[in-house]
This record gives structure tokens, C-alpha cells and sequence, in this order.
């Protein structure tokens, strides 16, 4: 299974397998892994899933959506490499995926 | 409760721990959030349905199209129950409060000890006191076995009535139309949505139901429900018209999960009554969710919310008070709903607005009306499929921004100034 490592605001790091077509969003979530609120569960509406990818990942993660891009436009600590981790698909290309997760989401 | 209480150090099985009544969203959230912020101890999280917890917005949209799967329905998957430790007992309800001895009952007989109790129990759909309502075909949406039932009647071909023209009416009127069913919106107001939105969005949204097809019948009153052999058939109408139906989808509101607070002598009338760190009017016990009444700090008033960000937020405030941790910041109330390829967002509570000033075109399908109060502060922000003005409003709100109408209606002058 491809596996994800998401690194909290104070550095700890959490690596979890992830299947493949899950969101990181969700894994982070099933694994208890604190700094990603999901408030609305996935659906691009609330902008608390926000994650920093990786430099070296970012153009595999692809771009974010309209929806997307005009919620994180508005996120108070938004920086170029953020993403809404509720639209990130897990697939074999990201395996080794690191994203950061900003000091607060709300 | 200071560092050092029950709980906090020992991982000892022998305390009795956190017992939370109702295993829906706020339930759910609340037992991730005690072990996120550190709570070590016992935690047993109770719930009527069999199921262990889920989401229920996608049960009046993905669901009912048959577009989700039970996986993603829940909140999280069964192994994260084991790993942190938090027992589960399903399919049974609390009956009873023991203050005195700090125990519940439960309908299977046990009885378990605590040492704080978390009410979770949410709401249940408000019942169509009318001849006729028991028959079957009448049906409500609430939990995944109702909403099971209903997308066993929305075939192609089939009508369904719809009495209430609210959110969850009206998101399953659109679901009914994806599935090729008919869809029939009986709303006894003069508008849809009469009680949640501004006209202009109501407005918007009736149009929109209309062009898809729908039928919707205002200022209508219901007189009953009639049909054959206990079967629904049709609605009847005060006014005399008779609609035929297949089924009839109650969706009038939903009362306040409350008696268990009632009955051992809890503040509650219209929600169990919290502060701002979810705490009921004993200090053992907590309450959060739909079954609240609740302070709006924004606003200055007390009241119920119903939405999956305001059980989130009292899930975090009950859990953070337990653990000895600092009260998380008050949040804008936000809501959001799905009809058709229409993304709702609503921010903050229109209480008094003096002023509704739109921005952008109902007619592009792209528009939010911003909701002021007598002195330009904005109150709240009806945004579809305008996810921006959604985001600066809830800024706005936050901050009680006073903005000039003129600037929040001209589309060229960008919000994020405004806003941050
Ligand atoms: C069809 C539908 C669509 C919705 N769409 C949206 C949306 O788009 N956006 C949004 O923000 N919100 C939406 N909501 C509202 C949202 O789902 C609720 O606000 C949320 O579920 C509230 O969580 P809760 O835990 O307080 O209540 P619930 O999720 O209802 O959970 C309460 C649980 O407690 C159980 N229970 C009750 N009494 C007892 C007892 N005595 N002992 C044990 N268990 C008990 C119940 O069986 C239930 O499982 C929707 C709701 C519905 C029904």
C-alpha cells in the first residue's frame, strides 16, 4: 500500500499506509493523526483539511480544482504549495507522499 | 477538570471513565478528540443504531443516489475504535440517568458507572401529527435505515410527496429527480426554505427546483394523509386538492433528543442548556450536538444549531474542558447543502438583519447575499457555487466587520481585502 507521512506544526511525523483512492484527508482522520479537522468529511467545503505538500511532490498531486483554489485563497497561513487534503486521491504515484500541516485550521 | 484527574496519566481500566450517550457525529467526534487531547482513561461510547458512527449529510445526497458506499458513510473505520481503546456498545440506548450514583441504565439491562457522561443524542424528525401519518409509505430521514427505505421508492416513474420545504426536503427532491422519480415539495410557508434562508435564496432555489422538474406548492396546508389497506397513496390538502404519491417524505423539522436530560432533572427546554465548554447544568455532565441549546458569543443569544460544524465544535469544546485544556475559539456557525450541481454555504445566523446585499448573478447561478445588521456589521452569508464570498464572509463574520453595502455588492471589488 502507498504510503503517506504527515508531519505535525511542531515536526512530529506520522507515516501510515494508505490505500489507494482514499483521500489523505481521510487517512489522516482514520489514524488519528491530530492537525487536520475535516469538519465537513470531504467535501471541499470548509477548508480544514489544509495541508503543505512537499515540494517534491507537488506537481504529482496535481492542481487544485476552482472550488478548491477559492477556499484555500482565503485561508489565513495559505502559501503556494497548499492543498485541501480531502482532494488529494492516494494512488501508487504518490507513494512516499509528505505533506505538512499548518499550526491551526480554523 | 484539573491535569491531574481521573483519566489523565493512568491508562487504568478499572476507573469507570468517559461514558458518551449517543454514537452519531458529535458522539463519534468526541471520542477522537479525548484521545487527541490526551484523555488515558476508560471511554465507552453508546448508541441505539448498529451501526458504529456516521456521517449523515450524504443520506439525503450521495446515499440516496446510491453514489456512496457504507465505507464512506463512516466517520471512521471499525479498527480506529480498537486502536485508541474506545469500547463500543451499539444497538442498545441509555434508558436512564443516575446522578446520584454517577450511573446509566441501558435498555439491555447494564448499567454502566462514570465519572463524566457526554449526551450525544441528537434529534429526531418532528412527527406529522395528521390523520393518515401512520401508514406505511409515510416515511422520514434521519438515520441510514430511513434513508435505505426511501431510495427503495425513488424509481423512475415513481412520485414522491415531500411535505416541508427545508434543506432535507428539499436535497431529497433533487435526489428523487437524479434517480428519475417525481418529486412533489408541499411547503405551508410562502417560500421554501422559509425558516433558514433569505428570500432571494429562497427564490433562487425554488426556481431552480422547478426548472428540474419539480412540482412546488406553497402556502399549502396538509390535512392528512390518505391511501389504501394502511398504504399512502396521497396527500390531502386543507385547501381540498388531492396529490397522488407513491410515499410521502415527512420533512418538518426535528425535535431535540432531550427526555434523558429532562427526566433526571438537567437544565433543558428546546435543547439540554450548555455554556461555551459544553457543560450541562450538572458539572459531571456534558451535552453536545443537535439535543443543545446553546450560546452564540457572536451574536449574544442562545440557540439549537443542527449541522455537522456545530457538532464538531461542541465535540471539541466538551472534550478539551475534560482534558484540562484551554476552550477552543468560538466558531461562526456554518452549514452547507447540496442540490443539484448548487453548493450552498451559509455562514453566521441573519438575526434582525436589517439589509440583504447581493453580489454577483442568480441568473449565472454563481451569487452570495450578505445578511447586515442596521449598522453595515454583517450577520451572515448565503453563498452558491461561490465559494469565496462564502470564505470572506465567514471572515467578516467573525471579525463583526461593518462593511459599506456598496462595496460588498459590486463584484469587482475583490473581498480578501476586506475580509483579511
Ligand atoms: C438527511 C440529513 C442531511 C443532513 N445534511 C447536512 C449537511 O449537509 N450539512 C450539515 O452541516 N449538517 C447536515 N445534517 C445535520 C447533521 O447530520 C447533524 O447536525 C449531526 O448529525 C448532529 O450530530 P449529533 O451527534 O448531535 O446527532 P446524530 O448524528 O443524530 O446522532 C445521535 C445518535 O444518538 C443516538 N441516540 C439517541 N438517543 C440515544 C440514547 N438514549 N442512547 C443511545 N443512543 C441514543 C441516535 O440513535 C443517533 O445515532 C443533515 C442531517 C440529515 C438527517
Amino acid at each position: 500500500m502507498p504510503q503517506v507521512t504527515y508531519i505535525e506544526h511542531d515536526g512530529t511525523e506520522h507515516r501510515i499506509a494508505l490505500e489507494a483512492g482514499k483521500s489523505v484527508m481521510q487517512g489522516a482522520v482514520d489514524n488519528a493523526i491530530p492537525g487536520i479537522d475535516a469538519d465537513c468529511g470531504g467535501e471541499c467545503a470548509c477548508a480544514t483539511c489544509h495541508v503543505y505538500v512537499d515540494e517534491a511532490w507537488l506537481a504529482q498531486c496535481g492542481t487544485p480544482g476552482e472550488q478548491e483554489a477559492s477556499m484555500l485563497s482565503f485561508a489565513a497561513t495559505a502559501a503556494p504549495n497548499s492543498r485541501l487534503s480531502c482532494q488529494i486521491t492516494m494512488s501508487p504515484a504518490l507513494d512516499g507522499l509528505i505533506v505538512r500541516m499548518p499550526e491551526a485550521q480554523h | 477538570m484539573s491535569q491531574d484527574g481521573p483519566g489523565r496519566n493512568q491508562a487504568g481500566q478499572d476507573q469507570a471513565g468517559i461514558v458518551i450517550a449517543g454514537a452519531g457525529h458529535a458522539g463519534g467526534s468526541v471520542v477522537a478528540f479525548l484521545r487527541q487531547y490526551g484523555w488515558k482513561g476508560r471511554i465507552t461510547l453508546v448508541g441505539e443504531e448498529p451501526l458504529l458512527p456516521y456521517q449523515r449529510p450524504p443520506l439525503s445526497k450521495a446515499w440516496l443516489k446510491r453514489e456512496a458506499t457504507a465505507d464512506n458513510l463512516a466517520l471512521r473505520p471499525a479498527r480506529f475504535y480498537e486502536q485508541q481503546r474506545i469500547e463500543t456498545r451499539l444497538g442498545t440506548r441509555v434508558t436512564a440517568i443516575d446522578r446520584a450514583a454517577r450511573e446509566v441504565h441501558l435498555a439491555d439491562g447494564g448499567t454502566l458507572p462514570y465519572d463524566r457522561l457526554v449526551l450525544a443524542t441528537g434529534a429526531s424528525p418532528r412527527r406529522l401529527g395528521l390523520p393518515g401519518a401512520e401508514m406505511s409509505g409515510v416515511l422520514a430521514l434521519r438515520s441510514a435505515a430511513d434513508a435505505d427505505a426511501l431510495a427503495a421508492v425513488l424509481e423512475p416513474g415513481r412520485r414522491l410527496a415531500i411535505i416541508g420545504g427545508g434543506y432535507i426536503g428539499l436535497e431529497v427532491a433533487a435526489s428523487a429527480r437524479a434517480l428519475g422519480a417525481e418529486a412533489v415539495v408541499i411547503e405551508r410557508e410562502a417560500r421554501v426554505l422559509a425558516r433558514v434562508a433569505g428570500t432571494d435564496l429562497s427564490a433562487m432555489i425554488e426556481a431552480r427546483h422547478r426548472a428540474e422538474g419539480v412540482e412546488v406548492l406553497l402556502d399549502a396546508a396538509v390535512e392528512g394523509i390518505e391511501g389504501e389497506a394502511g398504504a399512502a397513496q396521497a396527500v390531502r390538502l386543507r385547501d381540498g386538492r388531492r396529490i397522488a404519491c407513491d410515499a410521502v417524505l415527512v420533512g418538518i423539522g426535528a425535535m431535540p433528543n432531550e427526555a434523558l436530560a429532562v427526566e433526571c432533572g438537567l437544565e433543558a427546554g428546546g435543547g439540554i442548556t450548555v455554556d461555551l465548554a459544553a457543560r450541562t447544568s450538572d458539572p459531571l455532565i456534558y451535552a453536545i450536538g443537535d439535543c443543545t441549546r446553546r450560546p452564540l458569543p457572536l451574536y449574544g443569544r442562545e440557540a439549537r444549531l443542527e449541522s455537522v460544524p456545530n457538532a464538531i465544535e461542541q465535540a471539541k469544546q466538551a472534550a478539551a474542558d475534560i482534558c484540562g485544556r484551554p476552550p477552543p475559539v468560538p466558531e461562526v456557525p456554518w452549514f452547507w447543502s447540496d442540490q443539484y450541481d448548487l453548493r450552498l454555504q451559509i455562514a453566521g445566523l441573519a438575526f434582525d438583519p436589517a439589509e440583504a446585499v447581493l453580489r454577483g448573478s442568480p441568473e449565472d447561478g454563481s451569487f452570495a447575499v450578505f445578511h447586515l445588521a442596521a449598522d453595515h456589521r454583517v450577520l451572515a452569508v448565503e453563498a452558491v457555487n461561490a465559494p469565496a464570498d462564502f470564505m470572506a464572509g465567514r471572515i467578516l463574520v467573525a471579525k463583526a466587520r461593518q462593511v459599506a453595502p456598496g462595496l460588498l455588492h459590486d463584484s469587482a471589488v475583490p473581498l480578501k481585502e476586506l475580509a483579511i
